[in-house]
């Protein structure tokens, strides 16, 4: 079996499928990419199904080899990448021929890449799922990020598996708008809060990872007390704590939490958010639940490369 | 189920909320709820996620239309049988109080005003009901504790809690899965695993689930182990 080798792992390189869901219920994290956008794009390019497990690469990116020629695609932040010391056109597969090694070296754009190589990584699955949750260290490599040394064995190719792939998502400059949906619990905010939310910008601040980004900002002001009984997470929700400055779940977030969520960034805008990174802005814009699906739909047709 | 409010959590789940409170009544309605929409909807939900008093289902927005979703749930909630709050399996949990088990213990005492050995008959005198599975994986939210024992979170969570601690904070009790950071009060330990992912049942609780501890000494915990 074909595998590939970490001979330096990056700032954070994580593996990941589309997620583990199906078992939120007895507190398992999703996990998954942070920009699932790249993710299923890296996986078409390189001829995977999009749920093919692949690398996450952080802001700086790994040094990897493999022992056999494999065919490799990358998707989302950019970076200058090089095979053996030559340049490869990104946006493409390309083949990273036995012994020869394929480096991530300065970062242009974006926070995140996505690394897929045909046949994807066969790392055991857990409850059903390669991706890696560090916070609840659940999956490959006993749920913690790649290190130096670190072998991944590479899965046969499905046959006929490739779908189109579209275009590369704009990545964002400095900051991103962010569409959310008001809720659920909105109404425990003061409408002074509503307001503030939707015309300040907030920084993501260093305090961020792949469970969340803690933003800072104008405080939010909750009403009456600043916890609810723990309930469902949803990723993309804006939870706030009794400071005010709210946290943006993301991927690697837990289950449930205490803290009342005054909004919910979109799906269609959750791989945007994916690419930020502490010191980006953002702005939150009000959004309906229709126009959140149209924008969606959108998206999906722009990935399957019928959407000019 | 007229006390019930539905509101979008995002584009892709929907918050089904009963009025708030830590009620077994309520609890035993939102595990039906959820199992109803399990068995309702299949794999056309991505998952139910309990809560205290409220029900959380994800979905594909591009697979389910969300006022078809509300509306079934505002179905499925009407048609529920009267749930029984007794309803779930009885799990017996084996716990060595006190000492290096359960450094938290005397701090328990001193707030119950008590000794270390009521505030174990105290724990272990009552059942306590599985009210939600959250913070990591197959961690049980329990309660209700005694309210003599029911003290606050410490104010320095542990940045790590053995597995296995058994804990209490907030009129809750719980066991923890894994070595995690925490910050509730350690009265005890266990040999019981709440999450094994070598079981062919990984998860031990359900929500629903009526949980008794029995102490056991410092012997038979090391035995078992």
């Amino acid at each position: 079996m074909a595998s590939l080798r970490v001979i330096r792992p990056g700032m954070l390189t994580t593996v990941q499928d589309l997620g583990r869901w199906g078992h939120q219920e007895s507190g398992v994290p999703v996990a998954g990419p942070m920009d699932w956008y790249s993710h299923r794009r890296a996986n078409r390019l390189a001829g995977n199904p999009d749920s093919a497990a692949a690398l996450e690469v952080t802001l700086l990116g790994p040094e990897l080899e493999s022992d056999s020629d494999i065919v490799c695609a990358v998707a989302g932040a950019e970076f200058v990448l090089t095979v053996g010391g030559a340049a490869v056109e990104a946006d493409r597969a390309f083949v990273a021929p036995a012994g020869v090694r394929v480096r991530f070296g300065a970062r242009r754009a974006g926070t995140r890449a996505t690394l897929a190589v045909r046949g994807g990584f066969d790392v055991p699955q857990t409850l059903g799922s390669r991706a890696t949750s560090l916070v609840s260290r659940m999956g490959p490599f006993g749920g913690r990020a790649l290190a130096a040394g670190d072998v991944l064995p590479i899965g046969q190719p499905v046959q006929a598996a490739g779908r189109p792939a579209g275009r590369a998502m704009k990545l964002p400059a400095g900051g991103a708008r962010l569409r959310v949906l008001l809720g659920p619990h909105d109404a425990m905010f003061t409408p002074g809060a509503v307001a503030t939310l939707l015309s300040s910008r907030f920084t993501v601040t260093p305090q961020s990872n792949r469970m969340g980004y803690r933003l800072e900002g104008p405080p939010l002001r909750h009403m009456g007390p600043a916890d609810i009984l723990s309930d469902a997470t949803p990723v993309g929700s804006l939870q706030v704590p009794a400071s005010g400055q709210p946290i943006l779940l993301m991927a690697d977030r837990q289950t449930t939490g205490g803290y009342p969520k005054i909004a919910t960034v979109i799906s269609a805008d959750l791989p945007l958010a994916g690419q930020l990174a502490p010191g980006d802005w953002i702005q939150f814009t009000a959004c309906t639940r229709a126009l959140a699906i149209v924008a969606l739909a959108e998206q999906e047709s722009v990935l399957s490369g019928d959407h000019r | 189920m007229t006390d019930l409010r539905i509101v979008p959590a995002g584009d892709a789940a929907l918050l089904v909320e009963l009025p708030p409170g830590i009620d077994p009544a309520t609890n035993a309605r939102v595990v039906a709820l959820g199992r109803a929409v399990r068995d309702q909807c299949g794999d056309t939900v991505r998952d139910v996620v309990v809560g205290y008093c409220s029900v959380t289902v994800y979905f594909d927005p591009l697979q389910m239309d969300a006022a078809w979703l509300e509306s079934e749930m505002r179905t499925l909630a009407e048609e529920l049988p009267d749930s029984s709050v007794t309803g779930g399996r009885l799990i017996d949990v084996p716990v060595c109080y006190g000492a290096d088990c359960g450094p938290d213990l005397a701090d328990v005492a001193a707030f119950a005003r008590g000794s270390e050995d009521e505030v174990i008959a105290l724990h272990s005198g009552a059942t306590y009901r599985v009210y939600l599975i959250g913070f990591v994986p197959g961690l049980p939210y329990m309660a209700s504790v005694d309210p003599r024992l029911a003290l606050p979170r410490r104010t320095t969570p542990r940045t790590l809690v053995p597995a296995g601690s058994v804990a209490v904070a907030a009129g809750q009790t719980t066991i923890y899965p894994s070595d995690t950071p925490g910050g509730w009060h350690l009265i005890g330990r266990t040999r019981v695993k709440p999450y094994d992912p070598s079981r062919e049942e990984p998860f031990l609780f359900k929500p629903g689930d009526r949980v008794r501890f029995h102490p056991i000494d410092r012997s038979e915990f090391e035995q078992a182990g």
